[in-house]
């Protein structure tokens, strides 16, 4: 096993009881599996596989945010040589309502369809109207440019103020307001209206001695990943259909390809290449369908498509933005007595915005007795809202948490205090309902307290220092796995969670953990949806929890499977068999599993195991950030001068990938805070759909991003896990804002707080 | 004993009641027994007798996908909340 020694700018907190046990392998640092191939260039992601004559896909999307099709003419196209197949929405079969959870997000497959290619109408700019395979990517797109299409523009919404607006540019005529099991008379733009509520809110703001009420706003914003959506299918005649891509999740993009074919799920087969990132992004399917069709409708040739970066901006799901109005009141001993919101979030040209999560994430930090939360989903001309990272949690927390700070600067009171005294714990009920199991989120406000951050001089003018804190409820799901002993004593892992952030050393960690064997001798496969049994997506902070889970699941299988050869070998009963430290033994008898691996052939023979689990118990993630700014006051320009995130992960089962996990949603924070968002022309027109007018930060933007991994050990995990990946992006925006405040006086409620919109607002203070 | 919260958009039906106690061994149990009471919200929780698409069953404090069928220990909390929209 190799293992790294721990940076310089980490620390590890272990909590009070109950004590963590004693690992072997979890909680050190392995250089991952699948390093090398990745180093060298050899792995292959979704753009890298090809096939023997293969064609290449390519899009017509609409110019327009919003307009009826009132004709297609591909004659042109179709004419040219080197054209090979041609598909419109009249190609795809009608598809009825049914909602499938994906884990981060619940999708209605008639709107997916419809997503897919248009049908009557284009939602957003950028919507799939039709497709061309040729036999030269450069064919396909010239194919592209003859297709014409008819379209009686419509007048189009994009702002969630506006389209609420009576009058307002209406979608869908057929959409009704959900509200909790009931529908609403009339054509409308919101989608759903969702509430929470408990206790008396006017006694509650009656008892407080601090009100501060604000309202914020937010941009689009997208995940950001460097690779962009790609993928390979081959349709045979005989009904078979193989899909090459690059996905979070390979039996997804399966459902969601048969529900939308109207295909039989067993005859499509999904293998995941590796994934350039996803961050959320990648659980829906856009190009599969369509290269599908294509690849039927050219004959059977495999049809390889790939997303420029324009399409993956203007046509891919980026994230809401919303406007959220924040009541909260408290009295002047730091005691929460009310809060109120109301977040309303662009769902994009279907329903379904991740409203629900931002309503989740807003207040669940604290203990409220008297609160109300009110969500909308609300219907814009972009293209659909799709998940990323804590899924409307960011927004959520830049505004209660900015609210939060603006009540401790009334009352005068440490940020940290107050959350103390407000933070919820064991025992507490959530804003959303539930009752916490043990969680760690004053332990991360403990940990920042003491903190060398904290205290430190800020060193110049300028210079602010901004507090926030976040929750992400994390997810469960079922997973599935399967392994393999080796003669050699090396385990076959098969699992079926694309790995994105190292996942694949994690679970061969806790594999090896659990077998008492050196982690290299784990060999972990991201397989097939053939070759391994039903996977959920590797989202919502999953993976490490739920297929961790099966994959420890799996180990006490395999103990149990080597035992019985142990026996058949020693000639004992299974039950005299004891294992301990990677040996099994009886009476005289012992052998480590290396060693009874390679006697396998007389012991009964080769041992294979699988496991499948509906896991549970994903325990809420929770995080304490501080950050340092300097801003100019000339630009308005925001530099981040130090940041320390400090977060629970229950047990870090590889502490540089929770690390690496703390740190990028960080800086993806960070991002969405200083610089990103979609900017529209007056049509409705995505007019910045690059990496040169949308600006996500680099090594350049950003110092290096401390961290603390808090320890207190998930109770609904064997192994005391909680998901991280989402956590750390919640509370960046709000930590920048409160410490962009604390710099110049100047509270911000509207993201990105990019230097013209700061600048404005310093001259206006000024003036 | 067990306890039922209430979503606050159903309140209307049960006159503002937020907590609800009942007997019960199973989450379609609970549903009867609401609807007994509060005539309307079966409507409102199920479709076709099944607990509606997007609604998720929570049991102290842990999502349930064994829908109605669930059964429920003494003491057990339930609340009904939006299955969560909301991944990396």
């Amino acid at each position: 096993m190799t293992t790294d020694t721990l940076p310089a700018d980490t620390e590890t907190v272990e909590t009070a009881a109950p004590a963590r046990p004693h690992y072997r392998v979890i909680g050190t640092r392995p250089v991952r599996p699948d390093g090398v191939e990745k180093v060298v260039g050899r792995a292959l992601y979704g753009a890298d596989i090809y096939l023997p004559g293969t064609l290449y896909g390519k899009v017509v999307r609409s110019p327009h945010a919003h307009a009826r099709i009132r004709a297609i003419d591909v004659s042109r196209a179709a004419a040219l040589p080197g054209v090979k197949a041609i598909a419109t929405a009249a190609d795809l079969p009608l598809v009825e309502d049914k909602i499938l959870v994906t884990g981060e997000g619940s999708v209605n497959q008639r709107y997916q369809s419809m997503n897919t290619l248009a049908r009557d109408k284009v939602l957003y700019h950028g919507h799939a109207v039709a497709a061309v395979a040729a036999v030269s990517p450069h064919i396909a797109e010239e194919a592209v440019a003859l297709i014409e299409v008819d379209y009686e523009v419509l007048p189009a919404v994009i702002d969630v103020r506006d389209a609420m607006a009576a009058g307002a540019p209406v979608l869908h005529d057929d959409l009704r307001t959900a509200e909790e099991g009931r529908k609403l008379d009339g054509p409308t733009n919101v989608a759903e209206h969702l509430r929470y509520q408990r206790g008396d809110l006017a006694r509650g703001f009656a008892e407080a001695d601090v009100i501060v009420e604000r309202e914020f706003v937010t941009a689009t914003v997208h995940q950001g990943y460097i690779e962009p959506h790609a993928t390979t299918v081959l349709a045979n005649a005989d009904g078979q259909i193989t899909i090459w891509c690059s996905t979070q999740g390979a039996f997804a993009v399966r459902e969601q390809t048969a529900d939308i074919l109207q295909t039989p799920i067993s005859r499509i087969r999904v293998i995941p290449t590796e994934i350039g990132g996803g961050f959320g992004g990648k659980l829906t399917v856009y190009l599969e369908p369509i290269a599908a069709l294509l690849s039927r409708k050219s004959g059977y040739r495999p049809v390889k498509m790939a997303m420029s970066r324009a399409e993956v901006f203007a046509a891919t799901g980026p994230t809401s933005a919303s406007v959220i109005r924040v009541k909260l009141g408290a009295t002047r001993d730091g005691r929460i007595t009310a809060a109120q919101a109301e977040l309303i979030y662009a769902a994009g040209a279907f329903p379904g915005s991740p409203v629900g999560a931002g309503a989740g994430v807003i207040f669940n930090c604290y203990r409220i007795p008297n609160l109300q939360i009110d969500g909308y989903d609300v219907l814009t001309n972009q293209p659909r809202a799709g998940a990323y990272r804590a899924p409307g949690g960011t927004n959520a927390a830049f505004a209660s948490e900015t609210v939060i700070d603006e009540v401790c600067e009334r009352i005068g009171m440490d940020p940290i205090e107050f959350r103390l005294r407000n933070g919820v714990r064991e025992g507490d009920y959530r804003a959303t309902g539930p009752v916490y199991a043990r969680i760690g989120l004053r332990e991360t406000l403990e940990a920042a307290r003491r903190h060398p951050h904290y205290t430190a001089p800020l060193g110049g003018p300028n210079r602010g220092r901004g507090v926030a804190s976040g929750y992400w409820g994390n997810w469960d799901g079922t997973s599935s796995a399967s392994a393999t002993v080796n003669p050699d004593g090396a385990v076959s892992l098969s699992e079926g969670s694309p790995d994105i952030g190292g996942s694949r050393a994690s679970m061969a960690m806790i594999l090896a953990e659990t077998l008492g064997i050196d982690v290299t001798d784990v060999h972990p496969r991201i397989v097939d949806t053939d070759s391994v049994g039903y996977n959920d997506v590797t989202g919502g902070s999953r993976t490490t929890h739920g297929t961790g889970w099966a994959v420890y699941d799996l180990g006490k299988k395999l103990i149990a499977a080597m035992s019985q050869r142990a026996a058949h070998l020693w000639e004992v009963e299974p039950e005299a068999i004891t294992f301990a430290d990677g040996v099994f033994s009886c009476g005289d008898h012992a052998l480590s599993f290396k060693e009874l691996a390679g006697r396998l052939g007389e012991a009964g023979g080769p041992v294979m195991v699988s496991t499948t689990m509906e896991t549970t118990g994903a325990g809420p993630g929770f995080a304490t950030h501080l950050v340092d700014v300097e801003v100019d006051p000339e630009t308005g320009k925001v530099t981040i001068l130090r940041y320390t995130a400090v977060q629970d992960a229950g047990t870090a089962i590889h502490p540089s990938y929770v690390e690496g996990q703390m740190q990028g949603g960080v800086a993806q924070g960070i991002g969405w805070a200083l610089n990103e968002e979609y900017v529209y022309d007056q049509a409705g027109r995505l007019v910045n759909a690059s990496y040169l007018d949308y600006r996500i930060p680099t090594a350049l933007d950003l110092p290096m991003i401390d961290t603390v991994i808090v320890e207190a050990p998930n109770p609904g995990h064997p192994l005391g896990v909680r998901g991280v990946g989402e956590t750390p992006i919640v509370p960046p925006a709000a930590a920048v804002a409160n410490a962009i405040y604390h710099a110049t006086g100047i509270r911000m409620t509207t993201l990105p707080m990019s230097p013209p919109r700061l600048l404005e607002a310093i001259l206006a203070k000024e003036s | 004993m067990i306890t039922v919260w209430v979503p606050a958009l159903l309140r209307d039906l049960t006159g503002g009641q937020e907590v609800i106690h009942m007997q019960a061994e199973t989450v379609r149990q609970v549903i009867e027994q609401l609807d007994a009471r509060y005539p309307g919200i079966a409507a409102r929780l199920l479709v076709e007798g099944r607990l509606r698409p997007g609604l998720a069953v929570v049991i102290n404090g842990e999502v349930s996908r064994q829908g109605l069928r669930r059964r429920l220990a003494p003491g057990s909390e339930i609340h009904f909340l939006p299955a969560l929209s909301g991944g990396a």
